[in-house]
């Protein structure tokens, strides 16, 4: 068939509607040869090969990791107590030697005092929480209660007789 | 490469010289099973070349644990380098940005944004001619320098506009550093004289202040000549200071 037919054009051939009647082989070596010509047409740039080794090395420009340097805010015997509070903030490890000393004691937001002052009004209603149910009437001897409405006191549960 | 840098650690280097990295040295074998490889960090100074590591500043090689290399030279040109915080002087407001000289070879930029509760309606009063403290966030050697008034978390911590009332003037990049560094006993004589406030950029900018203009000024002086002093020198100064005598 081949022999009595006038070949058809390899651009013909690779267009779309040609692809049906195509056999395997030819369809084949179309693709390959579309591949090369695609890989040809790439550019390379003809560099040595990067070793993948080179992050082994990084580069810091600043030497305030290097020599720890400290916060550039600074202020002596109290001239400046907001620098001298940012100075504690900034710099935690300068009073190190100093912070072994009192290494027993919880750094604390809140002071003994204060806290001591804040749970005053708590006292009754923490009491409330570690009595027992049945206790917890008793409690109330502040004859408060929440609305701040004053109790009765001693009124004492008994039967009342239903007027008639 | 890192036996042969630790080698010259305490010595002189010179612009030039430069160490190899070699994966089959010495130093990479090691008789406890399978080494990992450990990075470098090289500090001002060192560059990174392909697999080489250059010098090129003059100076001691020093060096801290773990693998950190730097070389400690003096300088009085201050070169920008990300995450340094700086006394820079506001030259100029131009829509968004402010410019500010803080030393180096070109002008920082500075969003008027980068403020602690700046928003777009509300500015932050900043003039030509005020000191900031600023942090500098983008430092390259081909691109503008940047800076930031606040941190990540978007507080000022200190930075920000200062500067009523105090003295600015240059020192050299060593002694910036002397004074920021953990344990320095010039700021520890420092503490002794008088109250005081200090803020040291790291552009070599320090800025003094005082209870009262002679003090600051005595200060000022003081900080000057520490430069070349030698610490036996400077314990005699600030003793005759301490006795009143100057």
């Amino acid at each position: 068939m081949s022999g009595d037919t006038a070949k058809l054009s390899k651009n013909l051939l690779r267009m779309k509607f040609m692809q049906r009647g195509l056999d395997a082989e030819t369809k084949k070596q179309l693709q390959e040869d579309e591949k090369r010509i695609i890989s040809d047409e790439h550019w390379y740039l003809d560099l040595p090969e990067q070793r993948t080794q080179e992050n082994l090395i990084v580069e810091e420009k600043s030497f305030v990791p290097f020599e720890g340097l400290l916060y550039g805010r600074m202020s002596f015997r109290g001239f400046n107590p907001e620098v001298e509070k940012l100075m504690a903030l900034m710099n935690p490890h300068v009073g190190e030697p100093q912070a072994d000393a009192d290494a027993g004691r919880m750094q604390t937001d809140v002071t003994d005092e204060e806290m001591a002052l804040r749970y005053e009004s708590l006292v009754g209603s923490l009491k409330k929480k570690f009595a027992r149910k049945r206790d917890r009437g008793a409690c109330q001897d502040d004859d408060l209660d929440v609305n701040s409405n004053k109790l009765e006191q001693n009124a004492k549960k008994m039967f009342l007789k239903p007027s008639d | 490469m890192l036996s042969r840098l630790k080698a010259k650690v305490g010595s002189v280097l010179l612009p030039g010289d430069e160490f190899c990295l070699d994966t089959t040295g010495a130093d990479t074998i090691s008789l406890a099973g399978p080494s990992k490889a450990n990075k470098v960090v090289c500090g001002p100074g060192l560059r990174r070349s392909g697999d080489r590591l250059l010098v090129y500043k003059s100076g001691l090689l020093r060096h801290k644990e773990p693998n950190m290399f730097w070389m400690d030279a003096q300088h009085k040109r201050y070169v920008p380098a990300k995450g340094e915080t700086v006394i820079g002087i506001v030259t100029s407001k131009s829509g968004d940005v402010f410019k500010v000289d803080i030393g180096g070879s070109e002008q920082a930029s500075l969003s008027y944004l980068a403020f602690e509760g700046a928003t777009k309606r509300n500015r932050p009063n900043v003039q030509v001619g005020d000191l900031l403290f600023a942090q500098l966030i983008v430092a390259n050697k081909d691109m503008e320098a940047e800076l930031v008034c606040v941190d990540s978390a978007g507080r000022a911590n200190g930075m920000g506009v200062f500067g009523a009332g105090g003295l600015l003037f240059r020192v050299s990049l060593g002694l910036a550093r002397r004074l920021l560094a953990p344990q320095s006993d010039l700021r520890a004589e420092l503490e002794q004289l008088f109250p005081c406030e200090m803020v040291v950029g790291m552009n070599g900018r320090l800025w003094v202040k005082s209870t009262g203009v002679q003090r600051t000024l005595v200060l000022a002086n003081l900080l000057e000549s520490c430069e070349n002093l030698t610490p036996v020198q400077r314990r005699q100064l600030f003793g005759k200071l301490a006795q009143g005598a100057l």
